[in-house]
């Protein structure tokens, strides 16, 4: 298939948040990889896309008289990439992703940028626009590449020694792309993160009705040389297969005293040899210098769901609603979590709330219709009560609440909800330096809801 | 990476974008020419920052052409990028930046060279490409692969602006030697660039073997992300030679699924679903259908673009392979804070995977989602219970009472859908249900949309006995009679009749009073006609009305947004692309021309399922009881209807059938359709004083042409010649009278002339200078299309006129574009007025069924749309065009012993004689 992406043009949008302006946007900065899409197809979009606000309503795929848009947006800035042919647009989003990720590696900007640093930036943007892509194809997108030869407009690796280049473009085009070679570190050290978020969503019954767990394991290598590591995680498959392997063809049933987790997908970044995984579920690989994210996974069975809500919700009459809610933390004692806040809905015609609580603080917040409840922090295997008096204005229209669900967010540290542990991180360098190793964990929450 | 300000030396770009004074043209043209670097360098922004934001500084191109020539690779990045935009203005001085390109093509460093020859491919001017080909080739056999992989894209470019050159200089060739380069990155652009070819040039130049496959799945795990996409990509068009090939390939590209990047695992997706048909052992398709379910459900946790692509494609994929998600549904439940396009993607798969086992948990999120703020939301979710209903006998009960639950809520949108939805559920399971009709018909003040109102009258009118006072309830509907849209005028209309079939004695005055609106009142066709059928049948014979308007409907099912195989097979092996996410074949969205498909036959059949389709739905959506009964009779009986024609109910707008019949049986030699263009000699040398001509008909581009060759045997040169034809059956005229050869014919010399000739009946007089001229028809009878076409030439020199006649098929007028898209026939179809439609019947012509006839008329360019049964009956639909310029539209209705044919054109001279090679050709 030929990944005609013809324009890439990102777009700003003058958002106006206080002053009456209408959204209103103009191209920042556009590049034409092929010569049928025209200029006039972006203005197009800015009337029929942007100006209509459909975005988070409508598809981000739109076609216009021919013309395929496909856009995400980061911050006020819309990325746009225009095509006429019948594209991968799997590739195209995960490019234009890719391509924020650069920027803000360029522009050194860890959360968002704007549009200014665009405009700042503009030469570099469209030198790296040339190199990123040629013709619609995506080329070079890996960052820490990138950098090494294009850096802020003046390359200064052009200027230098054939050999030297040479050297260069041949790490770039090869399979090991992401890491160049003579890397040295004074200590070698590799830091691992395991961050999970967990998803709940509870019937009005009490019921689970979803539960699951995505989790990524994220890395930062300070390592020399091209070192080959082997990661291990307390996976189900692998550890039954080792405990088989102990047992030496007698019946396993030793391994039971350790928890193993049941991994219903993982994904891996580039530098992990997939045909490996596949074949005996290791994971090996070189890893790039710096941070990165190793792998990503999803959980489903067995989760220990860190906080259980238990709400009580009674609509008294047309002008009162009773809300009582437990709250308890379920992980051990020895832990606590951090920036607990529920959001406890409340109709849109709410006068008046009564809250008691018995710890933190609740608020009645009229721009969120909700109560936010906010606990700094939430000691393990304790609970909270909460219990609020609502008073409605009587309103004329009959139409009932939706009751949305009740939100939670929390972070609790040294703990995965899914059981997932690190067991172990093997760094083999022909050199045979010793390596430090650090593993953190967290799990925060995700969508984590209950109805009532 | 650290300071970006410092690092650069002139500061930010941004103030580029500030300078808006005037003169400002003439400044930068000063400042371009400055000797100092800096200064040059930073002109050059300016003008970039200009094109930037679309203003044209193309009247620059001399002096920033003149900056080509720098050290400074930044300054010559900024000149490149200028001139891939401005070349295409400026073609002339474009070329004085060809030297640079040769030599920086040269340069020592490769990144110079894959920049010069990157930039090159971009320039799309005629004379840039033949200095680009030496350079190009030296680069694609360059020492190093960043030159190479840039050279692999290049190919790709060049051959889209002259594919002639690329394949004259067997770039292909070597393109195909770089996917064995021992350089994964290499490989992949070289694949990249071959698919592309053999998407846009028509033929596979891609062409894998064995040793190349192997290379592929080798350059596969080495290769960037994009890489991957690509081989994949092209692997899923490659055609494993048995089962067990395909099964060596999946194995290979299974791992893949567990990439971080979500295009490498769609892509791997669609490789393994197109070669999962190719498995024959069951065991090991299950298992690598399983395989495939977890990362699907993986990329449900991508951002929410992804999400939206990933979700388009799992709908197709569940269609064509339910098993592989049955188990997952859950994950498909909204999340209260998705995007909307996002949650509605998730509905559609919801409903596909609703089963009896997991039905409780499917309405109880349906209900929550009934619930929830955006009301298109809460409307699709409505309507999502009421197909499950339909879909699931087992469940009915607790969808019927989940959607009485959301009427008690009393949201009006919510209401007036779970209306419309019982109506198809009534449909679905008749005499089951009707206890709720009474909680509906509490709610009846409340509907005010157009849909749940017809739903209601219609259900009023089906049930009409169990409804104590439905002719109250129809009563009150009918006071705003005249207001209501057309369907609901329909719906009351039918309504109102069955009411009075079942109750005569106290509903008369009111039927009388809607008949009366409906024909006198309405200026609604449908909505008269209708009026009419049933005024007629209550007047002439109120057992048949009753077996008409109460007749037993056909039950429905639920196939909404569902695809007809053809084309889910043909999308399932588009996954990954756009197609994918349209649910759209390429060809209706890309405009490029593609090459033509030879699946003609296979169209055929596709639109003939569509259209099959669309009545059911029609019928399940909307007609209800009267609606499809009426159809039902119009369609099964074509002759009945033309005999109340002739009756002349009211203002008569019936054409009787008679007329036509023209012609012979023998109209048209047997001879093979449509033959390729032959020059018959119609003139020798002796008749035609010196003149011999040859001619034939050609159909270029839907223009009919006459073709003629001259030969001069008389003794003076031969400069121009006057036309004229005699008249014809379609009454051909040339475009102009005058034949002046391009040069003129010595003694003894040949030349060839092309005449054109049009019908364009009503355009006769338009700019075109020829055209088909009515005036030049021959009368009815007097003449068949497949006469010979009868000319005059008169030698302008020498004043001779000769008199000759050129052979005709009716293929040759009749031009092969006559095929229509279904929905342009059906908008051709109605924009005709009826009092241009001819008909007639046929009854002497063979025992035929629509395929005999549908291959007759083939093989004359009358090319087939649709077909439909009604009754006993099967009508098909198709089109022709007379010498490319008059479209003739032609419903055919076949019934044992006889054939009707119905003619709509808008020229009206024409309809008659079409209508008479119709027939004829039926006959023959």
């Amino acid at each position: 298939m030929p990944q005609k992406l013809s324009d890439v043009t990102p777009i700003r949008v003058l958002l106006a948040p206080a002053i009456h302006f209408a959204k209103k946007g103009e191209i920042v900065i556009s590049r034409f990889y092929r010569d049928d899409v025209t200029r006039s197809a972006a203005d197009q979009f800015l009337k029929q896309v942007i100006a209509s606000k459909e975005t988070g309503s409508q598809p981000p795929v739109k076609l216009i008289d021919g013309n395929t848009f496909m856009y995400t947006r980061h911050s006020n800035i819309y990325f746009v990439a225009v095509t006429r042919c019948n594209v991968n647009p799997a590739m195209v989003f995960e490019f234009l992703y890719q391509t924020i990720k650069i920027y803000k590696a360029y522009f050194n900007t860890h959360k968002t940028f704007e549009e200014k640093h665009v405009r700042k930036n503009m030469t570099l943007i469209y030198e790296l626009l040339d190199e990123t892509m040629d013709y619609g194809y995506p080329q070079i997108t890996a960052i820490d590449v990138l950098r090494s030869y294009i850096n802020l407009g003046s390359i200064s690796t052009l200027d230098g020694d054939p050999n030297e280049t040479g050297q260069l473009t041949s790490q770039i085009t090869g399979a090991i792309d992401w890491r160049r070679e003579g890397i040295r570190h004074r200590k070698n050290e590799v830091y691992i993160d395991v961050h999970e978020s967990v998803n709940l969503l509870m019937s009005s019954t009490g019921a689970v009705l979803r539960n699951d767990v995505t989790g990524k394991v994220m890395m930062r290598t300070f390592l020399s040389g091209m070192p080959e590591c082997k990661f291990g995680l307390n996976d189900k498959l692998i550890m039954e297969k080792e405990a088989l392997e102990r047992a030496g063809g007698r019946t396993a049933a030793t391994a039971h005293g350790k928890r193993s987790v049941e991994l219903d997908d993982c994904t891996f970044h580039r530098c992990v040899r997939l045909g490996k995984f596949d074949a005996d579920r290791t994971i090996t690989f070189i890893p790039p210098d710096g941070e990165f994210e190793l792998m990503r996974y999803r959980v489903s069975d067995n989760v220990n769901l860190p906080f259980r809500i238990v709400p009580a919700v009674q609509e008294e009459g047309r002008t009162r609603v009773t809300i009582n809610l437990k709250c308890s933390a379920q992980f051990s004692y020895k832990l606590f979590a951090e920036n607990v806040v529920i959001k406890v809905p409340v109709p849109n015609n709410t006068a008046r709330c009564r809250v008691k609580v018995t710890s933190g603080r609740a608020k009645y917040e009229p721009e969120q219709r909700a109560i936010v409840w906010r606990i700094k922090r939430f000691a393990g295997m304790t609970e909270c009560t909460f219990s609020a008096d609502v008073e409605l204005t009587p309103s004329i229209r009959e139409k009932a609440w939706s009751r949305p669900p009740i939100q939670a967010e929390f972070v609790v540290n040294m703990f995965t909800a899914s059981g997932v542990h690190v067991r172990f991180l093997r760094v083999y360098d022909k050199s045979g330096y010793t390596t430090n190793r650090w593993v953190r964990y967290m799990t925060r929450a995700g969508h984590y809801q209950v109805r009532i | 990476m650290s300071n970006s300000r410092s690092a650069r030396s002139g500061g930010s770009d941004s103030r580029f974008f500030t300078t808006t004074k005037k003169g400002e043209t003439h400044e930068l043209r000063l400042e371009l020419q400055s000797p100092n670097r800096d200064k040059k360098k930073d002109a050059v922004k300016k003008v970039i920052a200009n094109m930037t934001v679309g203003k044209d500084v193309s009247m620059l191109f001399t002096d920033v052409i003149n900056c080509i020539q720098t050290e400074n690779i930044e300054l010559k990045k900024l000149v490149y990028l200028y001139l891939i935009n401005y070349a295409k203005t400026q073609p002339e001085l474009t070329l004085l930046a060809v030297n640079t390109f040769v030599k920086d093509a040269k340069d020592p460093n490769p990144l110079i060279r894959a920049l010069a020859v990157r930039t090159m491919g971009c320039i799309r001017v005629e004379k840039i490409t033949e200095y680009l080909c030496e350079p190009l080739r030296r680069a694609l056999r360059d020492d190093d692969p960043y030159v190479r992989k840039t050279a692999a894209v290049c190919v790709a470019k060049l051959y889209d602006i002259n594919a002639g050159l690329v394949e004259d200089q067997g770039f292909l060739q070597v393109l195909r030697d770089l996917v064995c380069d021992p350089n994964p990155t290499v490989v992949a652009n070289a694949v990249a660039a071959l698919s592309e070819i053999t998407d846009t040039g028509g033929k596979d130049v891609m062409q894998i073997t064995t040793a190349t496959l192997q290379k592929l799945l080798a350059a596969l795990n080495e290769c960037t992300e994009w890489g991957q996409v690509f081989i994949l990509d092209s692997l899923a068009k490659y055609d494993p030679v048995d089962g067990v090939e395909a099964e060596g390939i999946i194995e290979r590209v299974t791992p893949r699924l567990q990439h971080a990047n979500s295009a490498v695992v769609m892509s791997a997706v669609k490789v393994i679903l197109s070669y999962l048909d190719l498995i024959t052992n069951k065991d090991t398709e299950r298992v690598f259908s399983r395989k495939l379910a977890p990362p699907l459900v993986t990329l449900l946790n991508s951002e929410p673009e992804i999400q939206y692509v990933a979700l388009r494609n799992i709908n197709l994929i569940v269609q064509k392979r339910p098993k592989i998600l049955e188990h997952e549904i859950k994950v498909f439940f909204c999340k209260y804070n998705d995007p909307i396009y996002v949650k509605m993607e998730k509905l559609e798969i919801i409903i596909r995977l609703v089963s009896d086992r997991n039905i409780e948990q499917v309405l109880l999120e349906l209900k929550e989602y009934a619930q929830e703020v955006d009301v298109e939301f809460v409307r699709r979710s409505v309507r999502a219970i009421g197909r499950c209903a339909i879909k699931l006998e087992r469940a009915a009960d607790r969808c019927i009472s989940v959607l009485l639950e959301l009427i008690e809520t009393k949201v009006n949108y919510v209401l007036q859908e779970a209306v419309i939805v019982i109506k198809d559920i009534f449909r679905r399971y008749p005499n089951k249900y009707e206890s709720v009709i009474g909680k509906l018909c509490e709610n009846l003040e409340t509907l005010d949309e157009p849909e749940a109102k017809a739903a209601i009258i219609w259900i009023i009118g089906e049930y009409a006995e169990r409804i104590d006072n439905a002719d109250e309830q129809l009563d009150h509907f009918l006071e705003t009679f005249e207001d209501e849209s057309a369907d609901v005028q329909l719906q009351l209309l039918t309504a109102t009749v069955k009411l009075f079939l079942k109750q005569p004695d106290t509903t008369q005055d009111m039927v009388q009073r809607v008949l009366h609106m409906a024909t006198e009142d309405s200026d609604n066709p449908d909505l008269r006609d209708r009026g009419f059928v049933y005024w007629r049948l209550l007047a002439t014979n109120p057992e048949a009305a009753k077996a008409v308007v109460l007749g037993e409907k056909p039950t429905i099912a639920d196939d909404t947004f569902t695809l007809e195989p053809a084309l889910l097979d043909l999308l399932v092996g588009q996954i990954a692309t756009l197609a994918s996410v349209y649910h759209k074949p390429p060809e209706a969205f890309v405009t490029k021309a593609a090459p033509v498909k030879d699946a003609r036959a296979d169209e055929a059949e596709e639109d003939f399922d569509e259209y099959e389709e669309e009545d059911a739905a029609e019928g399940s959506s909307m007609g209800g009881g009267g609606g499809g009964g009426a159809q039902e009779s119009s369609g099964g009986n074509a002759v009945d209807l033309l005999d109340m024609g002739d009756l002349s109910i009211d203002s008569g707008t019936s054409n009787g059938g008679g007329g036509g019949g023209g012609g012979g049986g023998a109209f048209f030699a047997p001879s093979a359709a449509a033959p390729p263009m032959v020059k018959h000699q119609v003139c020798t040398a002796e008749q035609g004083q010196g003149l011999q001509i040859s001619a034939g008909w050609a159909n270029k581009g839907g223009k009919l042409s006459l073709e003629m060759d001259f030969a001069n045997a008389g003794p003076a040169p031969l400069v121009s010649l006057a036309i004229q034809l005699n008249k014809s059956y379609f009454g051909l005229s040339p475009a102009q009278p005058q034949i002046v050869l391009p040069s003129p014919v010595p003694p003894g010399g040949a030349a060839s002339y092309r005449q054109a000739l049009s019908t364009a009946a009503a355009a006769a007089a338009s700019a075109l200078p020829m055209a088909l001229n009515p005036a030049l028809m021959a009368p009815p009878g007097a003449a068949s299309p497949a006469q010979p076409l009868q000319c005059a030439i008169k030698n302008m020199t020498t004043g001779a006129v000769i008199y000759f006649s050129v052979p005709m098929d009716v293929s040759n007028v009749l031009s092969a574009d006559g095929q229509l898209d279904k929905a342009t026939y059906l908008s051709y179809w109605k924009a005709i007025s009826d009092a241009l439609e001819v008909q007639s019947v046929i009854t002497d012509a063979p025992g035929m069924d629509v395929k005999a006839v549908t291959a007759k008329l083939a093989a004359r360019n009358i090319f087939f749309i649709a077909q439909r049964d009604a009754g006993a009956a099967q009508v098909a639909y198709y089109s022709f065009k007379v010498a490319g310029a008059l479209l003739v539209l032609l419903e055919i209705t076949v019934q044992p012993g006889q054939i009707a044919v119905c003619v709509r054109t808008d020229a009206q001279p024409y309809a008659q004689p079409a209508k008479a090679l119709v027939e004829s050709i039926l006959r023959s």
